[in-house]
């Protein structure tokens, strides 16, 4: 099996210690995983708020709103 | 309009000339039937039901995904979609080349660009997605009768294939366009594998009460023999919503994939699943994709703290009862009364009586639902 993948990111001590500050009661038992918990978070909503157009043309939404309306789900 | 799990909703079905230049070029290649099962995971990698995959997985990606429940791309997926053969199959292919993939009765209906060919540890592959390797759970016996090769790559659909639930059988990108032209903004999905009785009925309205609308998404393939048939699970949910439903808060259209049984591990597969179908909620409830006693009751909905990422809301349901004293369907956390107050809704109590020609209860079963199962003479698989 895959060994995990990892790399060294190097924050500022006060920051870690907030960060651990932060941790406690949460479960997450190391300083690392809570902070790929956080980040995940983060940059999933960032990415979430960047992608907003739904990126169907006109032509196949019309195509698809037609076979909606023959099949009975639209009027 | 909730975004497609990776981003982007897959579709790898060709245009029609595309697949007249491809059909060209597919007649001197070789082919590899599938079975029921892997052809529909062929289909709605297609469709984009599993987006953000485009073919099977290869054995990075499958090893990320057993490990650490991510695509190597960091995605969350925690069920490997993998095409598996037996080893003499397997001698018939090569790395770069391309395949002809064939549903279960010969018809071909996809191209395959092979990228890897491996092989796996079956006993690793349970351990890591059931959470045993005992024979009995219905998914390692599954496991242990796969073929001992995988063959990973990208897929192209080049024809539909006959669906006999052709009517019920949407793809993500027709349920995302009529979610939008009904105005929904949030949507919940629902999953089911039986006949309704008013104990689903509460969840679902309970939860419709919080979203604009609801999708209620049977699944539909291999059954167990006793179970009921997928005409009648549709027949009755059609009937539901037909009487008791506001036409414009739900619709119901099927998932065609076979239940894996993986617990927890599927809860997070199926969340995605409905997400790319334009799901912003996913109701989970008690032992979710559970079977036996595998897995603890509330397994299923723990295992959603570890996906900060998912992009899915799932609202969990604990157990639920009639209360006699409130008059209605209740939980834990809203009724004071004790079990002395309290019926199970027992799915096969309700079974039994149906079985006899009896309608339940009206509390426990809606009479039009009771009344459409007794009328109908092929119940059950057999």
């Amino acid at each position: 099996m895959t060994e995990k993948k990892y790399t060294t990111v190097s924050i500022p001590v006060p920051l870690a210690k907030k960060v651990k500050k932060r941790m406690e009661g949460t479960g997450f038992t190391s300083l690392s995983s809570y902070v790929t918990y956080v980040l995940r978070q983060v940059i999933s909503s960032i990415e979430e708020e960047e992608r907003q157009h739904e990126g169907f043309s006109k032509e196949d939404e019309e195509r698809v709103k037609e076979r909606l309306r023959a099949l009975g789900y639209l009027d | 309009m909730v975004t497609p799990h990776g981003g982007t909703l897959v579709n790898r079905v060709v245009s029609k000339r595309r697949r007249e230049e491809l059909m060209e070029d597919a007649s001197e290649m070789p082919s590899f039937r599938l079975s029921g099962g892997l052809r529909k995971d062929a289909q709605n990698i297609a469709s984009g039901l599993y987006s953000p995959l485009e073919g099977f997985l290869c054995r990075d990606d499958m090893e990320n995904v057993l490990e650490h429940s991510r695509l190597s791309n960091d995605i969350p997926w925690t069920i490997p979609i993998l095409l598996d053969m037996r080893e003499e199959e397997a001698k018939r292919f090569t790395e770069g080349d391309s395949v002809i993939l064939e549903s279960e009765d010969g018809k071909p209906f996809c191209l395959m660009d092979i990228e890897e060919i491996f092989t796996y540890s079956k006993k690793e592959f349970a351990e890591k997605v059931y959470g045993t390797d005992d024979i009995n759970h219905p998914g390692v016996q599954k496991t242990m009768d796969m073929g001992s090769h995988l063959m990973g790559g990208t897929i192209t659909q080049l024809d539909e294939l006959p669906d006999p639930f052709e009517k019920y059988a949407l793809k993500p990108m027709e349920t995302r366009v009529l979610f939008k032209e009904k105005g929904w903004r949030t949507v919940v999905g629902f999953q089911t594998r039986n006949v309704p009785h008013n104990g689903h009925e509460y969840i679902q309205k309970t939860a419709l009460t919080f979203v604009d609308g609801i999708f209620i998404n049977p699944i539909i393939g291999k059954k167990k023999p006793g179970d009921f048939t997928d005409e009648l699970i549709l027949d009755t949910y059609d009937i539901l919503i037909k009487n008791y439903y506001l036409k414009n808060r739900a619709v119901m259209s099927i998932l065609e994939t076979e239940m894996r049984y993986a617990g927890p591990k599927e809860a997070i597969f199926h969340s995605i699943v409905r997400k790319n179908f334009g799901c912003t909620h996913f109701i989970v409830g008690r032992d979710h994709a559970g079977v036996g006693g595998y897995y603890a009751p509330y397994a299923a909905q723990d295992i959603f703290e570890e996906f900060p990422d998912l992009g899915i809301t799932p609202i969990f349901f604990k157990s639920f009862t009639h209360c006699w004293k409130c008059g209605g369907a209740v939980d834990g956390f809203i009724c004071p009364h004790g079990d002395e107050h309290r019926e199970n809704f027992s799915g096969s109590k309700m079974r039994e009586m149906l079985v006899r020609g009896q309608i339940p209860p009206e509390h426990m079963m809606r009479p039009e639902v009771a009344k459409m199962v007794i009328e109908t003479e092929k119940k059950f698989v057999v």
